[in-house]
């Protein structure tokens, strides 16, 4: 069924190879809006192939609803092969693994496309964010909720700290792109040696209760699960509410789109940094506790997710909010699916598999406008 | 030199001194004065420092020595977002969009209270029509012309006495050129005093009512638009040599 994806693609890469490399500091000569779908109508004598181009036109602009025709194309082909029942439920559980990736990568590119900053440190503050609910939710026993609202605000602190600390500084310092890079990958190290000093490698979990699921339509869902589905629905749906109609959404995304520009137009960029390195952490954190909720907690958890993470960055565009929360959503179910196929061992490899296609055919993201990286 | 301030300039820089690498001045020493209600253009040869002459009143490059002064207050030091709180705006050359951002959303940026955007972005469609035609648009599908109108929208979003335009038609079709210059003009009729670094020179100074000739980082010349214009010598070495090509 990746043949179906190819082929879809196939005719952009021919025609439009996709634009790599610095688009910035070019002008981008008048770029008028081509018609090729009026071009496509002059055909009326061969009405299929003038269908075929514009439908190939069509998908050329938006290569999101080409992503969307290949999932649906993989879907089909999942359940005339593994029927019907199997693939909805390996939905339902992508459904919670997807939520955790976007929430995890919708801070992880804001940060990027405002900071230029590649913060490998991200994956750890997902870890950081499970055993501060641990300790309220184990150690000291307080509800669940609670638990999630102070590993949400640790974590928070945690990125505001760093920013103070590390990332304003070498930023004042005029650091490159490589010194910052090294020095993430040294603080997720950091990070999650001083977890390990604390909480040793023995591995733990939340006090939630696993066994108990619920049963709709033939399909199975734990109830932890169930609500970690919820949870990051209403979370994901807010967070882009928020990215698109607040006033501090906007500015984000313009700092994202050019940081130098929202400094000229008036907006206290330094705040809105601050802001956005809580809005990552406190994402992060979240994304945590629901990863423990549905697995268990160990100084791993967060660098096993760090990766495709990466690759829902990538896929949706980087720097790209609203991409980076469809595609996690997409890079969670598709990983389940290939369980189907698959020994469910190897699902991880997916998000590796989706980021190196990506990266060689759309480097600018399925979901990402036609913006260079 | 204090006087400049004293005896009525609306903004003006004393002996600005500024450059990017140490121990090398791209400006030194640069005196400028702007009245307002004027159109006051920088014209030079390329490298002269026009860009950084804008930059470095905006705050963008730390001056090493002298100040900016706008309305009597020293704005040297200050981050560009404070400056544009202080009655002065900024419309670089390049890069003057939110390209994934909406024609509305670029001018919202453009806003200092979120209270009053709404009414000051009736007011840009009325300037720029075509802005509001087009304000669901992503400002980054926008022609070079159409950026650089919702470039200028934005920096009118939160009512400037001052507005700094780097090379306003740099790049553009010759019909948005000109589109261009008469959209300068009625900006200023509306009372926004105007400062713009144009390559266009004969044009710009022909609409403006001084101007300074940057060269090598000194102001050489200064004086009304048309006396620059008609100085022989300023023809000579700044707009294209003795052949007159007078546009007009």
């Amino acid at each position: 069924m990746y043949a179906d994806g190819a082929r879809f693609l196939a005719p952009r890469l021919r025609s439009k190879p996709p634009p790599v490399g610095t688009g910035r500091g070019v002008p981008e000569a008048p770029n008028e809006i081509d018609t090729p779908v009026m071009e496509a109508g002059h055909l009326t004598d061969a009405a299929p192939t003038a269908m075929r181009g514009r439908l190939e036109e069509r998908l050329r602009q938006s290569p999101a609803l080409a992503a969307s025709l290949i999932l649906i194309a993989i879907f089909i082909a999942l359940v005339i092969g593994e029927g019907l029942h199997d693939v909805l439920q390996t939905t339902v559980n992508g459904l919670s693994l997807g939520a955790i990736y976007a929430l995890g990568a919708v801070g992880l590119t804001l940060v990027y496309g405002i900071l230029k900053l590649t913060n490998f440190a991200h994956g750890d503050f997902l870890t950081f964010g499970a055993y501060m609910a641990y300790l309220v939710n184990v150690t000291w026993g307080a509800p669940l909720v609670v638990a999630v609202f102070w590993a949400m605000a640790a974590t928070a602190l945690l990125g505001l700290l760093f920013e103070r600390t590390l990332w304003g500084p070498m930023r004042r310092r005029r650091a490159g792109f490589l010194q910052l890079i090294l020095m993430s990958i040294g603080l997720a190290f950091l990070l999650r040696a001083v977890i390990q000093w604390f909480w040793g490698t023995e591995i733990r979990s939340l006090d939630v209760d696993n066994t108990s699921s619920v049963e709709f339509l033939g399909l199975r869902v734990g109830e932890t699960e169930l609500i970690v589905i919820v949870v990051g629905i209403v979370v994901i749906a807010a967070v882009g509410l928020m990215l698109r109609y607040s006033l501090l959404g906007k500015r984000m995304r313009a700092l994202s789109d050019d940081l130098d520009l929202a400094e000229t137009s008036g907006i206290d960029t330094k705040r809105v940094i601050l802001y956005t390195w809580i809005f990552s952490g406190a994402l992060a954190g979240l994304a945590g506790v629901m990863a423990a909720a549905t697995t268990n907690i160990r100084p791993e958890l967060g660098f096993e997710l760090l990766l495709p993470i990466f690759a829902a960055v990538i896929l949706g565009g980087i720097g790209d909010a609203f991409g980076a929360l469809a595609a996690g959503m997409v890079l969670g179910v598709m990983t389940e699916w290939s369980t189907l196929l698959i020994d469910a061992r190897w699902k991880v490899a997916v998000g590796f598999v989706v980021l190196v296609v990506v990266l060689i055919i759309r480097p600018q993201g399925i979901f990402g406008k036609a913006k260079a990286i | 030199m204090s006087s400049a301030s004293k005896n009525g300039a609306l903004l003006s820089t004393e002996g600005l001194t500024a450059g990017y690498v140490p121990e090398v001045d791209i400006l030194t020493d640069v005196d400028l004065r702007v009245n307002e209600g004027e159109i006051v253009t920088v014209i030079g040869p390329n490298g002269a420092g026009k860009s950084t002459l804008i930059k470095s009143i905006f705050g963008l490059v730390a001056p090493r020595e002298g100040r900016v002064v706008l309305r009597g207050e020293d704005l040297t030091g200050l981050p560009p977002h404070s400056i544009t709180r202080r009655g002065m705006s900024y419309v670089p050359q390049l890069d003057n969009v939110f390209q994934s951002l909406t024609v509305e959303e670029n001018l919202e940026m453009g806003a200092l209270e979120s209270g009053r955007a709404k009414d000051r972005i009736r007011a840009i469609y009325e300037i720029f029509p075509r802005l509001g035609e087009r304000h669901t648009q992503a400002a980054g599908t926008m022609s070079g012309g159409e950026r650089q109108m919702l470039a200028m929208g934005r920096a009118l979003m939160p009512e400037p006495s001052v507005l700094l335009l780097d090379e306003p038609s740099a790049g553009l079709a010759p019909a948005f050129v000109e589109a261009i210059f008469e959209k300068v003009n009625e900006i200023n009729n509306a009372g926004v005093t105007i400062v713009m670094v144009e390559q266009n020179a004969r044009r710009a100074l022909g609409m403006s009512d001084r101007g300074y000739v940057l060269d090598l980082g000194s102001n050489r010349f200064e004086g009304p638009g048309r006396e620059l214009l008609d100085d022989p010598k300023v023809a000579e070495l700044y707009l294209g040599g003795t052949a007159r090509l007078d546009i007009s």
